[in-house]
């Protein structure tokens, strides 16, 4: 059989192409598929897989998710979907539902421990700061630097004694 | 300072010098930064666009770090020119691409530069010479800091930095080391070595080709999570692995001398004879060879040449280094002439 593409050398490579439940065959020579692969490749970029891990996050996706639309930008989450990234800040409230579990997958932790603007006047939440030290105190053990994993250790029982007398 | 007179100087990461810089090439931070409730700029209709970088651009002027510093239309460059910025790690290839409003603003030094309205508003860049992934972040901390002073940052308490795409959510942190590992390469231990980087959460990649083909044995070591450790944190985690990777190279170094002298001189000295007589050379037969005389150097094999000249060659030897270089276009034919022709200079 000859190349589909060029017609003019024996088609060594067999592709099954799937789309919007179309199914094509198709037979190419070895030039030819080298071309198509590349095409292929620009067509699954980064885009795609970030819209595969926002998709994943939300297996009950429902027409009312989709629909749902930012405020400030007018960003639904369909077009989010669509294109793996958010219109403003404003789309991490409008999605705050969604956008947790897809932060946790992608970072394996859900909260910001780390600088904090000077102009925003606002400071880490507590839990935040928890978290940051208990990954310090662990990293200090893994590394043996005891005396510091032991300050650490006081600064974490400090803190929780402090969250436990404000709830 | 215009675009042209950064030919005459060599980028503060081509220098050669800080820690362990007969490895470490150069070591960069990137912070990403958008404003509060401003559509991100592939969301943002022009005028926003525009509005974003007008603020973005006053705001650095206004910083003791950035003022007076060189700021730049990417429409008013021509294609040369957004490629000479690229070669040069000032900004991305994606920022090379069309766009009205977005801008580059950079210090003379090329040590700090920003992209502003890439994918976020900005994109703040920090480089170092060698292995100083914490002086780099240091600098871009304080002109962050500084601009946060003028400009109501896109912030949440829980989440932090919020960013267009969720992958740099958080600390918005990138940062990569650029390391040359021709011992590891040569003495087949690479392969581990990659495999056991990407296991601890950092991403290791070619700076030239894909994947394991890295041509040069250039290679860029990046975090791959931005959210939910701190910035010291990171920034830590990434030296200590890469400390144990320069280890590695440098123990491979010293065996491939005593073992295996005969075969690293030879193929050190043909690089060299190469590079010495050709007369028409592509980019990437260049890359490969100026690895080996880069090894060569660093051995002590070559005595004629500079850690320095030779980073500088892998740099002014890209198309459009090539092209400023000779003030004109060159299609690539001309280029591969151009090229050997500069090389012959540089190393007789």
């Amino acid at each position: 059989m000859l190349c589909n593409i060029c017609g003019k050398t024996e088609a060594t490579v067999h592709l099954t192409e799937i789309i919007n439940d179309q199914v094509t065959k198709l037979h190419l020579c070895e030039a030819c598929a080298r071309e198509k692969g590349a095409e292929m490749e620009e067509h699954f970029g980064l885009n795609d897989l970030l819209a595969g891990l926002v998709d994943m996050g939300t297996n009950l996706e429902t027409e009312a998710t989709e629909s749902i639309k930012c405020p400030n930008c007018g960003l639904t989450y369909q077009n989010f979907r669509k294109i793996g990234r958010l219109g403003c800040s404003e789309c991490y409230e409008a999605f705050k539902k969604q956008i947790g579990p897809i932060l946790k997958r992608i970072h394996g932790q859900d909260r910001h421990t780390g600088k904090v603007p000077l102009k925003s006047g606002k400071t880490r939440d507590d839990a935040n700061v928890l978290q940051d030290l208990r990954q310090r105190m662990e990293k200090a053990i893994q590394f043996e630097e005891f005396e510091e994993a032991a300050r650490l250790r006081d600064e974490i029982k400090k803190l929780e004694a402090k969250m436990k007398g404000l709830k | 300072m215009n675009l042209d007179d950064l030919l005459k100087q060599d980028s503060e990461w081509l220098k050669g010098t800080g820690p362990y810089s007969n490895i470490v090439i150069s070591s960069r931070v990137r912070l990403a930064r958008n404003l509060d409730k401003m559509p991100f700029s592939h969301w943002a209709q022009r005028k926003k666009q525009e509005e974003i970088m007008n603020m973005i651009i006053d705001a650095a002027n206004a910083t003791n770090y950035l003022k007076g510093s060189m700021v730049y239309r990417i429409r008013d460059l021509s294609e040369t020119d957004r490629m000479f910025l690229v070669e040069r790690h000032l900004m991305s290839p994606e920022h090379a691409k069309d766009g009205e409003f977005k801008a580059l603003i950079m210090d003379p030094k090329e040590v700090v530069s920003i992209m502003v309205n890439e994918e976020d508003h900005m994109r703040i860049q920090a480089m170092q010479s060698g292995f100083n992934l914490m002086e780099a972040w240091r600098i871009a901390d304080e002109v962050d800091t500084e601009l946060s002073k003028q400009l109501p940052y896109a912030y949440s308490p829980k989440y932090g930095y919020l960013t267009a795409c969720p992958t740099n959510t958080g600390t918005g942190l990138r940062g990569s080391i650029m390391v040359h590992l021709p011992a590891l390469v040569f003495s087949t231990q690479i392969e581990r070595v990659l495999n056991a980087t990407a296991k601890l959460g950092l991403n290791i990649r070619g700076l030239y080709g894909e994947g394991t083909e890295a041509s040069g044995n250039l290679f860029q070591v990046s975090n791959q999570v931005s959210l939910g450790r701190s910035e010291a944190d990171i920034i830590d985690n990434i030296e200590r692995i890469m400390r144990q990777i320069v280890d590695k190279e440098e123990a491979a170094r010293k065996i491939l001398l005593t073992k295996n002298h005969e075969a690293i001189v030879d193929r050190v000295w043909r690089a060299y004879g190469t590079l010495k007589s050709a007369h028409i050379i592509t980019s990437t037969e260049t890359i490969a060879l100026l690895s080996a005389i880069r090894l060569g150097v660093e051995l002590g094999v070559i005595k004629n040449l500079t850690r320095q000249e030779v980073n500088e060659l892998f740099i002014i030897t890209q198309p459009a280094h090539l092209q400023k270089l000779e003030g004109k276009f060159l299609d690539a034919s001309d280029r591969d002439l151009k090229r050997a022709d500069i090389i012959r200079k540089k190393i007789e």
